[in-house]
């Protein structure tokens, strides 16, 4: 099976959906690049070269470059998307969500709801989350949680390349709206990933790692820091659990309890700040329902709640690596 | 004197496999050990299995440690005669590492063997693999339902030390075509034809596993000149029974806790189903039309829950010489289909083996299709 990036992952199943369903068009901000200006066509392919090709092969009545106004892009996609087209809208930076989360959370996601089941939004909005690229406060945020809190949105972070292909197929053909989460320290990273189309069901967690001694749950990029720590541990006799999410929205409970309550022992992995964060969801979850299992006190391992330092230094310290979830796993276990 | 000591590698299993760990030794430094006995547990990402010894005499040391990985090829034991001294011992280990290493390096920049495409009647895409080299017809290796070309990693590599082989994905499976046609065993035997046509191969010794077993002795019975032989490996055809809460079980689950205890029933030892195994087959059944053409399958292949095609009445009135091989253990298809078998089919029971004999007790199939072969 070929190796293939991130990047090449998401561009192989835009490609691929958009050969299978006419009704598949790509918008945003210099998704092809170059329109309205005597240069080179199809010169960005997303600020991050991740739709490159596909304006050439599609052209521009399939792949549109909008206006930087995210308000009217993202509106005008979830239109499109009620009236039979399969919009995926690029959003560059999720970060930009909050001129836009009208269109989001009061329309695309309550049209099914208020039209009694009539209407469906089959829009995908992809966007780039996560730290760890020197790009400040405001190019750096995860911002997940937000949208995991509204009904009527599906929420999906693919942890590597496989899963996002698998992943973005499945949003492409899902009827209602999904915001999907690329974190923009990934795009490089290869796995292997098949040639043919697949899809990966959502609200199934993977469970990446199998240990007797501590659970760990998390989501995107974490799950590589936790699939590192708990090869590292593995050496030394502890035995970690890794559950990757796959999707916060909808959440599968089910793995979640079963795992937490296998070994007794959970450490939540969330790049996300600490307040109303899905660490601080998941342990609710698992203190209502599986307390009785517990052998020691849930730890999160989140950053720290204040904005994303443009320092290098201070950026590094604040994501939550593996230095600090191996501290977490240990505590757990040190707990008698 | 070095001539008499013998060493015992990491063996290859499979394409992918460039490193393995031994997880228990069965036997210690001092005792003596016969060929084909099973002297140590190996582990690799793909799959867990027994490694038999493929030499005899007295283990005289044991270098690989529990635990540790080493790539393939890497020194597990040394075997020697009583009387050579511990220095030449010493010697013929250091000598070893160092022409292992040399090996290695070499080995990194070679190009291996990838498998490849042809197209067939219809425009529909089958994949193989192709090992080895040497005159006579080539070993074909043809798998079961749910399958592919991978699941001979223990078999192919082997023969193909001494025979031209390729081993195919059937319709439906691996990376050929998801059109299963008819989905009944005639379609799969025209394809497996086709395949045969388009690569030109005349005449071809037959390997089939399960459904691969009722294909392969379907296409001897219908082109008897193109088997030269057919070794049918827990063959469907031989008998109305077939377990469909696998069938079922491996078409429904989509999530590795559902899955592990069904495919577990493929194996006597169920410890031989790694983590790896259970992901590879998830990833399978996620690409576009598998699901559909599994179900086609079962349909086609095992209506009303029993086995469609009786191809037993056809045993008998085969040209060339057929064997088949069943696991005692064999929780899929009933080993009993394996009794009462005409005269000029010779049957083998391996006691310890489940549906996967050619998986379990790789070295005895293999000894059994090499000496079918020639």
């Amino acid at each position: 099976m070929a190796k293939k990036t991130y990047r090449q992952a998401i561009n192989e199943a835009l490609r691929q959906e958009m050969e299978r369903d006419p009704r598949v068009i790509l918008m945003g901000e210099d998704v092809a690049g170059g329109l309205g200006a005597p240069g080179e066509q199809d010169a960005w392919g997303g600020p991050l070269g991740v739709t490159k090709g596909l304006m050439p092969k599609f052209g521009r009545d399939r792949v549109l470059d909008t206006p930087i106004s995210e308000s009217a892009f993202v509106g005008a996609a979830a239109g499109a998307a009620a009236m039979g087209l399969r919009p995926v809208a690029e959003l560059m930076f999720v970060d930009f969500f909050g001129v836009c989360f009208d269109q989001i959370f009061n329309q695309a996601a309550k049209f099914k709801y208020m039209f009694g089941g009539k209407a469906v939004t089959p829009l995908v909005i992809r966007t780039m989350y996560g730290a760890g690229f020197r790009a400040a406060s405001q190019h750096s945020q995860c911002l997940y949680p937000i949208f995991t809190h509204i009904p009527g949105l599906k929420v999906v972070l693919p942890s590597n390349a496989y899963e996002a292909k698998g992943l973005l197929t499945q949003s492409i053909r899902d009827d209602d709206p999904v915001i999907f989460f690329e974190h923009k320290a990934m795009y490089d990273e290869t796995a292997e990933v098949p040639d043919d189309p697949y899809t990966i069901p959502f609200g199934e967690a993977n469970v990446t790692r199998e240990g007797d001694d501590v659970t760990i749950i998390t989501m995107g990029r974490m799950v590589n820091f936790c699939n590192q720590v708990a090869d590292k541990l593995a050496k030394e006799k502890i035995g970690c659990t890794v559950v990757d999410l796959r999707t916060t929205s909808p959440l599968d409970t089910e793995t979640v309890l079963e795992t937490a309550s296998e070994t007794g022992r959970v450490v939540v992995v969330d790049e996300a700040h600490p307040r109303c964060n899905m660490a601080a969801d998941i342990s609710a979850l698992i203190c209502q329902e599986a307390f009785d299992d517990l052998k020691a006190p849930i730890k999160m391992v989140t950053a720290p709640h204040c904005p994303v330092p443009f320092s290098p230094a201070l950026e590094d310290i604040y994501i939550p690596g593996p230095p600090k979830i191996e501290a977490a796993v240990r505590a757990v276990m040190g707990h008698a | 004197m070095a001539g008499d000591i013998q060493p015992i590698v990491m063996p290859k299993w499979g394409l992918a496999m460039e490193e393995g760990v031994v997880t228990a030794w069965n036997v210690a430094e001092g005792a003596t050990i016969t060929k084909g006995q099973e002297i140590a547990d190996i582990e690799t990402s793909k799959i867990a299995n027994v490694f038999e010894s493929p030499v005899s005499g007295a283990v005289r040391r044991i270098v690989a440690q529990i635990g540790e990985t080493l790539p393939v090829g890497a020194l597990l034991a040394v075997v020697a005669d009583k009387k050579v001294g511990d220095a030449d011992i010493d010697a013929f280990v250091a000598k070893f590492d160092a022409a292992l290493k040399a090996a290695l390096a070499a080995k990194a920049s070679e190009k291996k063997p990838e498998p490849e495409t042809v197209e067939i009647t219809g425009g529909r895409k089958i994949r193989y693999l192709k090992l080895g080299s040497a005159d006579g017809p080539p070993i074909v290796f043809v798998h079961g339902f749910g399958g592919d070309l991978n699941n001979w990693l223990f078999n192919q590599e082997a023969l193909a030390e001494s025979h031209t082989t390729y081993a195919i994905d059937l319709p439906g499976h691996g990376g050929s075509t998801k059109d299963v046609g008819a989905g009944d065993l005639a379609s799969m035997t025209a394809a497996l034809a086709a395949w045969l046509d388009a690569l030109k191969i005349a005449r071809t010794h037959l390997v089939g596993h399960s459904m691969g077993g009722g294909v392969v002795l379907q296409l001897a019975a219908t082109k008897p000149d193109m088997a030269a032989s057919a070794t049918l490996i827990a063959p469907a055809g031989l008998g109305p029974d077939i377990a469909m809460d696998f069938i079922n079980g491996f078409i429904e689950a989509s999530r590795g806790k559902k899955l592990e205890p069904v495919l577990q029933m493929i194996v006597a030892n169920p410890e031989l189903v790694t983590r790896d195994m259970i992901e590879d087959v998830l990833k399978f059944k996620r690409i576009d039309g598998v699901d559909a053409a599994l179900k086609k399958l079962r349909d086609g292949l095992f209506p009303g829950g029993r086995q469609a095609a009786s191809l037993r009445d056809s045993l008998a009135k085969l040209k060339p010489p057929v064997q088949v091989i069943v696991g005692a253990k064999d929780r899929i298809i009933p080993a009993a289909h394996a009794q009462g078998l005409p005269g000029n089919v010779k049957a083998h029971v391996i006691e310890t083996a489940g549906h996967m004999p050619h998986m379990e007790a790789a070295a005895e199939v293999n000894r059994l299709i090499a000496a079918i072969a020639g």
